[in-house]
């Protein structure tokens, strides 16, 4: 099988670089709806429900909550060394991208989410934010 | 981003670290949104949640010396002393209220624990631009006042309260304000309940979309208002909305679609709302206590309860949430007293979706708010929901 590569051009939102497994979700995420102990979504009916957020490189659409409880839910995943490596977003609000500068995420967006249909979670892809850049690994 | 000189020394740290945390905060959303500069606001409310995300922002930039520029008003945590006298206060959930009331006063906020900022105490007029987080706050101040809001996290809002500065973008914008889908309202619209059940429910129908709403009363209710907003951006993401013939940026239909046709139009009809009920609603039967004021009651809503409840009695816990100002009003006009007297209670500075409520874990109850029902499924709270009379009426049975 052939190896599955990919390179895309994005746009940064907040500055940084960072590498890890991808998880890619059809669903809006609220960050409250994750247990920070380890990072595992339990937003029920959620795609991502019962998969881990911790250390990925996660694609998802837009966030979703409340003006307080985003922060919450990022907040406590980082106090347990849970956050994701990066995001990768399809339509920023500024809650999260409030929450993303606070806590210092590499965010990027500007990216077709459709790229990642046919990619397999668990490939390794290095997000550089400040260069608009996500490349597989390898 | 354009950024003036003195935007610029602030970020540099020359007003202090604080003030350079929140600007970069700032800075960063500006540049996401594509935003050409920063303006000024004139007015801010910070949706204090005292959840730990929030004290540990807020502890951060008061430890960085950050003061507001803007000093913003402030959400409701709990009312520690009110708690402590009549409950089993778990002291750590005391200790860090205290924090948290310590770390917004070192900020300069305005210490009013009150969700409903827009009544009564921070009022905008047309066209100002302010920064407002609260889902109830932020439809409000943009829609019935015509201010300028974006929907601002409780972070994002009290980095505009530290700067005074707010990235140019968003509903700042004319273009962003116009209305996109009309919603027309058919049927009787009865009390401020039923603009809980239409909030939610349009938000349900219309994703993120700006709703023109056709066919609510001219006289429509400042509490039927706040419910509305409340539910729209709780339910979905809607920070604004019009109604033809009401708020002030619709004039006319046209003028709300911002001369635009509609993407879309619904209908909702009272067999919707009462549907949207029955399905959030748990099922009729013995309740436990009563919640009201999710957002806030008004001194309209108390002075109804205490006509309605005039030498009855309460079965159940009956708890009646409101601002400090509008206790106070009660207490002077007699008010407080119906209420005690029917074994009632008027909690000032206080959210349901709070520590202090550890007592009502498991219990069943009765309240008006899609949004308090929401919230506190993780405070294992459930709730029949009625309109704030029936729900009077349900604690006195004790049946809802």
């Amino acid at each position: 099988m052939a190896r599955q590569e990919i390179q895309l051009r994005c746009r940064r939102v907040v500055h940084g670089r960072a590498s890890g497994e991808l998880l890619v979700s059809g669903d809006d995420i609220c960050f409250y709806l994750v247990n920070p102990d380890d990072g595992v979504v339990i937003d029920k009916g959620h795609d991502l429900e019962g998969h881990s957020v911790a250390g990925k490189v996660l694609v998802f659409p837009n966030g979703k909550g409340s003006s307080v409880v985003q922060l919450d839910g990022l907040y406590q995943l980082g106090a347990k060394g849970n956050l994701p490596a990066a995001m990768v977003v399809g339509t920023l609000d500024t809650v999260l991208v409030a929450c993303a500068v606070i806590l210092e995420i590499p965010t990027v967006t500007g990216v077709d989410l459709a790229a990642f249909n046919d990619v397999e979670d668990g490939m390794v892809v290095t997000v550089d934010a400040d260069r608009g850049l996500i490349v597989s690994e390898g | 981003m354009r950024l003036t000189s003195q935007d610029r020394r602030m970020l540099e740290g020359d007003y202090g670290e604080g003030a350079a945390i929140a600007m970069q905060v700032l800075v960063g959303i500006g540049e996401a949104f594509d935003a050409p500069h920063l303006v000024d606001v004139s007015r801010t409310h910070v949706a204090l949640s005292n959840q730990d995300g929030d004290r540990w922002f807020a502890e951060k930039l008061a430890d960085a010396g950050a003061v507001s520029r803007v000093p913003p008003t402030v959400n409701p945590g709990f009312n520690v002393a009110y708690f402590k006298s009549r409950y089993d206060l778990d002291q750590q959930a005391a200790e860090e209220m205290r924090r948290t009331h310590d770390a917004y006063r070192r900020l300069g906020a305005r210490l009013t624990y009150n969700c409903t900022p827009y009544l009564e105490l921070n009022i905008p007029r047309q066209g100002e631009i302010v920064a407002f987080s609260e889902s109830s706050a932020t439809p409000y101040v943009n829609s019935v006042w015509g201010a300028r809001s974006n929907r601002e996290s409780a972070q994002s809002a009290l980095c505009s309260a530290i700067t005074g500065r707010t990235p140019l973008y968003g509903l700042l914008l004319d273009e962003n304000r116009a209305g996109q889908v009309v919603v027309d309202v058919r049927g009787q619209l009865v009390d401020e309940f039923d603009y809980h059940l239409l909030g939610w429910y349009v938000a349900k129908r219309i994703g993120s979309h700006v709703p023109v709403f056709t066919g609510i009363p001219r006289d429509v209710s400042p509490e039927s208002l706040m419910n509305l907003g409340a539910e729209l951006n709780t339910a979905g993401a809607c920070p604004m909305y019009h109604i033809v013939g009401v708020t002030p940026e619709a004039p006319t239909l046209d003028a709300a679609l911002g001369g635009k046709p509609a993407i879309d139009r619904i209908l909702v009809t009272e067999d919707d709302l009462r549907s949207q009920r029955e399905e959030l609603s748990e099922p009729s039967g013995r309740i436990e206590f009563a919640m009201l004021g999710c957002p806030h009651l008004t001194l309209a809503q108390l002075s109804k309860i205490a006509a309605t409840i005039k030498g009855r009695h309460f079965a159940v816990e009956f708890f009646v949430l409101t601002s400090f100002a509008t206790r106070e009003q009660a207490r002077r006009m007699g008010l407080l007293d119906q209420v005690e007297r029917a074994g009632g209670q008027v909690v000032a500075d206080t959210c349901p979706d709070q520590p202090c409520w550890r007592h009502l874990m498991g219990k069943r109850g009765v309240t008006d708010s899609l949004k308090c029902s929401y919230y506190t499924r993780r405070r294992a709270q459930s709730y029949v929901l009625r309109s704030v009379q029936d729900c009077v009426e349900a604690a006195i049975r004790g049946e809802a």
